[in-house]
C-alpha cells in the first residue's frame, strides 16, 4: 500500500511563479536592450552584463555570510531584473566600476538590507541609481551625453555628445536649442541613458508583460496619464516655458519608469485603487520636478517617493468587499 | 454571457470523465453507513445489533430543525453501530450492515418510468424533502427541507438551480442533466411549487455545451424554467457567485441567499428531490465521478454508487489504483478534500474519487511573498487574502475579524494564483477557526 500524501486544498496550482514573473520581465526589457546597443554599441552590453553580474555576486554573497538564509532567491530573476534596470539608467559611457558600486549599493542597501526579495521597501535599482546620481552627478548627468551613432548608419564615426532632450527641456529652450523630433524620440534617436531612450522597445516590453498578465495596466496608465494631462494643463498656461505634454511623455525615464520601474510589485500598492492612486502621485510629482526643481529628471524621486507612501495606501485603501455593498 | 462580478481563477478543465455514461455500482457485501451525514445537529440512531432492514429503512431520525434522516441503503443485518472512520480520518458514529439481496420498503417506486404529475401540495413536498432525507449535494450537504421554509418577512424571488460545476475533473452533474433531464425538471417544478413559484433559472457553464443544449431543449415543454449559459470561471458554483451572475445582488454577509430573495440548489438536489417527492425514494445513492489524469480512459468513470460503499471497492471496480497515485481527493481539486482511509465508506455527497499523481500531489516549495496583489485580484470575495494570512500567521485575530476573514468561502483561488506557493488559504482557515470561536465566546457571554 502506497502513502498517500494528505494537504489542504487546493490541490492545484496556477501556472505562474515568483521566477517566471522575473525571467518574464526580463525578456520584456530585451527590446529596450537591443534598440540601445544599436543606437550606443557594444559597449551597452558590457555595462548590462557587468551590472547584472554585479548584482548577483553581491545578493549571493550577502545572502550566504550576511543573512545566511535561503540560496534559492538568488537564482529566481529578481537581481537579473534589477541589474538590467539599473543598467539602462545609466549613461552609456559611464565607468564600469561607477556601475559597480551602484550595484552593490541596490542590492546590498535597496534589497538585502530589508531581508531580501519581497521585503524591500524601494524599487532597488532606483535607489542605486538615486545613490549614483547624487554620489556622482558629472558622471551620471554631464551636459554632454553621449547621442545615438546607429550601428549599421553611414554617419558612425565616432560618439557625438549633447544634452538630453531632458536638458533642453529644462535650460536650453531659452537659450534656442532645439528639440529632437518626436519621431526620433519615440523611437529612442536622442540622448540619454541605456535603456530610457526607445519609447517603442519599452513599451512592447509593456504590452508583452501586460498580455502575460505580469502587470496590470493600473499603474502605467495611471502614471503616464497624469503626468501627460498636468504637462498638458502647465502647456497651455505657458507655452514657451513649458513644453508640450508628448515630450514629457518621450523624454527621459517615463517610459521605462512607468512600465518598469513604477509596476515592481514589491514595492507598489496591492489593490487595484491604491496603484492608480500610486501611478497618479507619481505622474504628478514627476512632472512636478521636472518642471518646477532644480534638476531636469524626476522620474526615480517620484517613485522612491511613491513607494515610502505605498504601505500607507495598502492600510487605508482597500478593496470593495463582497456583500457589503448595497445592491438594487 | 455572464459571470460573476469579482475575482476568480480558470484552472485547467481535465473534464476527462465528461463521456462516461453513468453505470450502476454493484453492490457491496459489508457496508457502513454514517449515522449523520449533514451540515447540522446530529441525527439519532434508531436501529441496534441484529435489527433486520430493507432499502428505505429509517435509520436514524432528525429531531433538530436543521438535521436530516438517514435511511438504509441496503437490506441485511445490522452488524454493530460504532464509530467508522470517514475519509478524512475523522471517528463518526457508524451504522456496519451485512447486505443480503436487495429488498426495498413498500411504497418505495423502484421503476424507471418518469412520473410527470405532481399530487403534493407544498407543506407535503416539504415534508416529504425533510422526510426523505435529501441534503444539498453541491458540497455542504445542508438539510434541504429547510430552505423551503421561507422565514417570516422574506419572499423568494429567484428559484436558482446550480448546473455549474465550475471544479475541475468533476463531471457527474453533467452526466444526470445529460441522461436524467426531465427528472430535473420536474424536480424543478416541484420545487417552484413548494416555493408558490412560477420562475427558475438554471445555470450552466459554457464549457458544457451539450448539456446546455439537451436542457434548453427540454426547458421548451417547462415554461418558466430557463437555461442560463455562463461565462466559464471558478467559483461560479458557489453559491453567492452564482447568485450574483445569475441576479447581480449580492448576498450581505454573514447571511443566507433568502436575503436576497433567492432559493438555490444543485441539479442533483432537484434529481434527489424528483425521487422523493414522486417516487417516494430516500437519498440512499448518487452518482461519483471517478477519474484522475493517471486514470486510464476505460477507467473514467461516472458511477451510481449506494451511501456507504467502501472507497476500496470502487477504486477496485475502476482497475485499481494507477502506479504513481500520489493523492486521493473527494471532491474537485480546488475544494475537495484529501482522502486519508480508503476504507472508509461514501456519503450522501460524494461527489468524485479524483487520483493526482505524485507530480501533482505535493505543493511547490514556498518563496518570499513579492506582494503582487494577485490573490487580491482572483478573490472572488473581494478580500485581501495576502493580508489575512499574514494576520492569522501573526496570531491577530481581532484585525483579521476586522478585515472580514469570515467572508472567505476557502474556494482557494488564493493560493492557486499565488506565485510565491504560499499557503494562503491554510492560515486563513486557521484564522477563521479562531475568530469563529472567539465570536461564539463573546456571544455566550451576552
Amino acid at each position: 500500500m502506497s502513502i498517500l500524501t494528505v494537504s489542504g486544498s487546493p490541490h492545484v496550482h496556477g501556472k505562474m511563479s515568483t521566477n517566471k514573473i522575473m525571467w518574464n520581465v526580463v525578456l520584456a526589457l530585451l527590446p529596450a536592450l537591443l534598440v540601445s546597443i544599436y543606437f550606443f554599441g557594444w559597449n551597452v552590453l558590457l555595462l548590462t552584463c557587468a551590472s547584472v553580474a554585479a548584482c548577483l555576486l553581491f545578493e549571493c554573497l550577502i545572502q550566504k555570510y550576511l543573512l545566511k538564509g535561503d540560496m534559492s532567491t538568488v537564482y529566481d530573476g529578481s537581481a537579473v531584473v534589477t541589474g538590467i534596470l539599473l543598467a539602462f539608467n545609466v549613461p552609456s559611457n559611464l565607468p564600469i566600476w561607477i556601475l559597480l558600486l551602484g550595484a552593490l549599493v541596490a542590492i546590498g542597501v535597496g534589497k538585502m538590507t530589508f531581508g531580501g526579495l519581497g521585503k524591500n521597501p524601494f524599487n532597488p535599482a532606483l535607489v542605486g541609481r538615486v545613490f549614483l546620481f547624487l554620489s556622482f552627478p558629472t558622471n551620471m548627468a554631464p551636459s554632454q551625453w553621449p547621442l545615438p551613432h546607429p550601428m549599421f548608419g553611414s554617419n558612425a564615426v565616432e560618439a557625438v555628445t549633447g544634452p538630453t532632450s531632458l536638458n533642453i527641456m529644462k535650460h536650453g529652450i531659452e537659450q534656442g536649442e532645439v528639440l529632437p523630433n518626436l519621431m526620433d524620440m519615440f523611437t529612442g534617436a536622442m540622448g540619454g541613458s541605456l535603456g530610457e531612450i526607445s519609447a517603442i522597445a519599452v513599451l512592447l516590453g509593456g504590452v508583452y508583460m501586460l498580455c502575460r498578465r505580469i502587470i496590470s495596466w493600473h499603474i502605467p496608465v495611471a502614471f503616464l496619464g497624469s503626468a501627460f494631462i498636468f504637462a498638458g494643463i502647465l502647456n497651455l498656461v505657458n507655452p514657451t516655458l513649458y513644453v508640450s505634454p508628448l515630450y514629457h511623455m518621450f523624454a527621459g525615464g517615463m517610459m521605462l519608469g512607468a512600465i518598469f520601474m513604477a509596476t515592481d510589485m514589491v514595492t507598489s500598492p496591492i489593490t487595484h485603487k491604491g496603484q492608480i492612486i500610486f501611478g497618479c502621485g507619481c505622474g504628478l510629482l514627476t512632472i512636478i520636478f521636472r518642471c518646477f526643481g532644480s534638476m531636469p529628471e524626476g522620474v526615480s524621486f517620484a517613485i522612491l517617493i511613491m513607494n515610502a507612501i505605498t504601505p500607507l495606501i495598502n492600510k487605508y485603501v482597500k478593496t470593495n468587499k463582497f456583500g457589503y455593498t448595497k445592491t438594487k | 454571457m455572464k459571470t460573476f462580478n469579482r475575482g476568480g481563477v480558470h484552472p485547467e478543465e481535465n473534464k476527462l470523465a465528461r463521456n462516461s455514461k453513468i453505470e450502476v455500482f454493484p453492490l457491496t457485501k459489508k457496508a457502513v453507513v454514517f449515522v449523520s451525514q449533514h451540515l447540522g445537529a446530529p441525527a439519532t440512531c434508531l436501529v441496534q445489533k441484529g435489527d433486520k432492514v430493507k432499502v428505505g429503512t429509517l435509520l436514524a431520525k432528525a429531531e433538530a430543525f436543521i438535521c436530516a434522516n438517514t435511511h438504509s441503503p441496503y437490506s441485511g443485518t445490522v452488524t454493530k453501530v460504532d464509530v467508522a472512520t470517514d475519509f478524512n480520518g475523522f471517528k463518526k458514529p457508524a451504522i456496519y450492515i451485512d447486505v443480503e439481496g436487495d429488498e426495498w420498503e413498500e411504497g418505495i417506486d423502484t421503476s424507471n418510468d418518469i412520473i410527470r404529475e405532481i399530487t403534493l401540495e407544498p407543506k407535503e413536498i416539504v415534508d416529504r424533502i425533510k422526510d426523505r432525507g435529501v441534503v444539498g449535494l453541491g458540497g455542504a450537504a445542508f438539510p434541504t427541507n429547510v430552505k423551503y421554509m421561507i422565514p417570516e418577512g422574506k419572499k423568494a424571488e429567484f428559484l436558482i438551480i446550480n448546473g455549474v460545476e465550475c471544479e475541475p475533473y468533476l463531471t457527474s452533474d453533467n452526466r444526470i442533466m445529460l441522461e436524467n433531464t426531465e427528472e430535473i425538471f420536474i424536480g424543478i417544478e416541484i420545487m417552484k411549487k413548494a416555493l408558490g413559484m412560477n420562475n427558475a433559472l438554471i445555470g450552466i457553464e459554457n464549457n458544457k455545451p451539450e448539456a446546455i443544449r439537451v436542457m434548453t431543449e427540454m426547458s421548451a415543454k417547462y415554461p418558466g424554467t430557463k437555461v442560463v449559459p455562463l461565462q466559464m470561471k471558478y467559483p461560479q458554483g458557489a453559491e453567492k457567485q452564482l447568485i450574483n451572475a445569475l441576479t447581480g445582488r449580492e448576498v450581505p454577509s454573514g447571511k443566507l441567499p433568502i436575503e436576497v430573495g433567492c432559493v438555490v440548489d444543485n441539479v442533483g438536489t432537484a434529481l434527489a428531490i424528483y425521487d422523493a417527492v414522486q417516487k417516494n425514494r430516500p437519498l440512499i445513492s448518487n452518482v461519483l465521478t471517478y477519474t484522475g489524469k493517471s486514470v486510464k480512459a476505460e477507467n473514467q468513470k461516472n458511477l451510481l454508487v449506494r451511501v456507504g460503499t467502501p472507497l476500496q471497492e470502487i477504486i477496485d471496480y475502476c482497475g485499481g489504483l494507477p502506479e504513481d497515485t500520489g493523492k486521493l481527493i473527494s471532491g474537485g481539486p480546488m475544494m475537495g478534500k484529501a482522502i486519508m482511509d480508503t476504507t472508509a465508506p461514501t456519503v450522501k455527497t460524494t461527489s468524485s474519487v479524483l487520483v493526482m499523481n505524485q507530480k501533482e500531489a505535493s505543493r511547490q516549495k514556498e518563496t518570499p511573498c513579492i506582494r503582487c496583489g494577485k490573490c487580491v485580484d482572483a478573490c472572488p470575495m473581494g478580500l485581501e487574502p495576502v493580508l489575512l494570512g499574514t494576520l492569522s500567521s501573526q496570531q491577530k485575530w481581532e484585525e483579521a475579524e476586522t478585515e472580514c476573514v469570515m467572508d472567505c468561502i476557502e474556494c482557494g483561488c488564493c493560493l492557486f494564483t499565488c506565485p510565491a506557493n504560499r499557503p494562503l488559504l491554510d492560515m486563513i482557515r486557521v484564522g477563521k477557526f479562531k475568530v469563529g470561536a472567539i465570536r461564539r465566546a463573546r456571544a455566550q457571554q451576552k
